[in-house]
């Protein structure tokens, strides 16, 4: 990547997280959301306990439907106050403006986890072994990654539609299930009352994930933003 | 000379009043340019050449095309048919190659309203490669100093407007598309802004250099009496095309009839 394009990024990185720090949005309803959701299950499951395959499915259609709620508005700003017009008046890199946006959303759902997994685990998986935790963590990592790129590439899609709310979830979700399959794979044995390892495959399957809808992000950023 | 409206709108700019022929390289060259939005034609076939250096007034009714013109010539909308070519690069396809030397002062300020004033300009300074030292000089110049630190969105229209112009004027750009800049400003902001958005700047580089200028607006007096050329448009079409000297009360207001 040259200088102009890490630069570029740089100062779009920044400008997002300095967005999400002056008016918190996306990160406060993400969490709120999580957070209710495991909640209900707590209450709703007949005996509050969640384990395995059902356990990995609760935490990650979690992080799915809250992610949705952040990719509506990754691009609600550079549409709505003119950003992607005052981006496109500039020499700046259309994908370093892609990139930092997905940067910028992973990093949003990193921190979600960092809240959220302790309590799904507290409220739902007390049973859980510590030792299972760093496994547990580099899954979720990998998958945020692919639910934030792909998710900043239909945000960008929607961004321009009149009816952004109803096109995320309808171009995301179809996109994002195998990145939720793949992980639940991963995740389930760790969250067994015995956890057991993770088969190496999934975690091939999973970067492969990420690499494909990366390299798609950036070969399709200068489409997106310039039309 | 006032050009009255044809079937194809297509007019050739007999050139500015500092006698300036276009050139082989003018600052904006259409050919038969043609914008639709969906079935509609927004603009029609408009042929024009605009000298460097000059001041070109869009004047027109409302849904004229003005604006659409301007986002065309900012390379924010792509042209359905025809040549559009700006600082001697071919739009769409060149846009990129534009860099900030093409500023726009659109109705909305495209600035993130949760960001301060100096925030935003910072930001936008550090895309178009500017040194800081730029936006300093352009809070001064639009007197937001004491105001830098506020949100956008706590700022009246007014000093809205002039926080606007500051990032517009970031890069020094060469070609300034304005879209009624001086709306919402009273006397004191119009005149710190005249003289700011003027085609000499104090504040540019190069102060004795005339960057070139499309401004749109409402108001025929002060268009007439700033421009060196006068672009009338009506449903998409030139309908009227001369140097102020040369229009008449009769042209401006059949223009807006």
């Amino acid at each position: 990547m040259s200088d102009r394009r890490s630069s570029d990024l740089r100062t779009l990185l920044l400008l997002e997280w300095r967005r999400e720090r002056r008016v918190p949005q996306v990160l406060p309803t993400m969490l709120l959301f999580s957070i209710g959701a495991f909640v209900l299950f707590r209450f709703g499951l007949q005996d509050g306990r969640v384990e395995g395959p059902l356990a990995a499915g609760v935490l990650l259609v979690t992080t799915l439907l809250a992610a949705l709620l952040g990719i509506g508005r990754l691009w609600a700003a550079e549409e709505e106050e003119g950003g992607l017009d005052a981006f496109r008046l500039t020499p700046a890199s259309p994908t370093a403006l892609v990139l930092a946006k997905a940067l910028a959303l992973w990093t949003f759902l990193l921190a979600l986890h960092v809240v959220a997994v302790p309590a799904f685990l507290f409220l739902l998986a007390p049973h859980v072994d510590v030792a299972a935790l760093p496994r547990l963590a580099a899954v979720l990592v990998l998958t945020d990654l692919g639910i934030a790129v792909v998710g900043t590439l239909v945000g960008a899609v929607a961004a321009v539609a009149r009816s952004r709310e109803l096109l995320v979830p309808l171009m995301a979700v179809p996109l994002l299930i195998p990145a939720v399959a793949i992980a639940s794979e991963a995740l389930a044995p760790l969250l067994e009352r015995d956890a057991g390892s993770i088969e190496p495959r999934w975690w091939l399957v999973l970067a492969l994930y990420d690499a494909v809808f990366v390299a798609v992000a950036w070969a399709v950023s200068d489409g997106i933003v310039e039309d | 000379m006032s050009v009255p409206p044809t079937d194809a709108g297509a007019v050739r700019a007999p050139g500015a009043s500092r006698g300036a022929d276009p050139g082989p390289d003018p600052a904006v060259a259409l050919d038969g340019l043609v914008r639709r939005r969906g079935e509609r034609l927004v603009l029609r076939d408009v042929t024009l050449d605009v000298a460097a250096g000059t001041t070109l007034a869009l004047l027109g009714p409302n849904g004229a095309g003005k604006s659409t013109l301007l986002r065309v010539l900012a390379g924010l909308l792509r042209p359905s048919r025809g040549g559009c070519r700006v600082l001697g690069h071919e739009l769409p396809r060149d846009r990129r190659a534009l860099g900030g030397r093409v500023a726009y002062l659109a109705h909305e300020p495209m600035l993130y309203r949760d960001l301060t004033v100096r925030q935003n300009l910072e930001h936008r300074a550090r895309l178009l490669r500017v040194a800081p030292a730029r936006v300093e000089a352009l809070l001064e110049a639009t007197g937001l100093e004491r105001r830098a630190g506020f949100p956008v969105q706590a700022l009246s229209r007014g000093l809205t407007q002039r926080a606007a112009a500051a990032a517009t004027m970031l890069a020094d750009p060469d070609l300034l598309l304005l879209d009624e800049p001086l709306a919402n400003l009273d006397p004191t902001a119009t005149a710190r802004l005249r003289d700011l958005l003027a085609p000499t700047s104090p504040t540019a580089a190069d102060p004795t250099r005339a960057r070139t200028r499309i401004v749109a607006g409402h108001d025929p007096d002060a268009a007439l009496a700033e421009a060196d050329l006068v672009l009338g448009l009506r449903d998409g079409r030139v309908a009227l095309l001369a140097p102020p000297s040369a229009i008449t009360d009769v042209e401006i207001g059949e223009l807006y009839r």
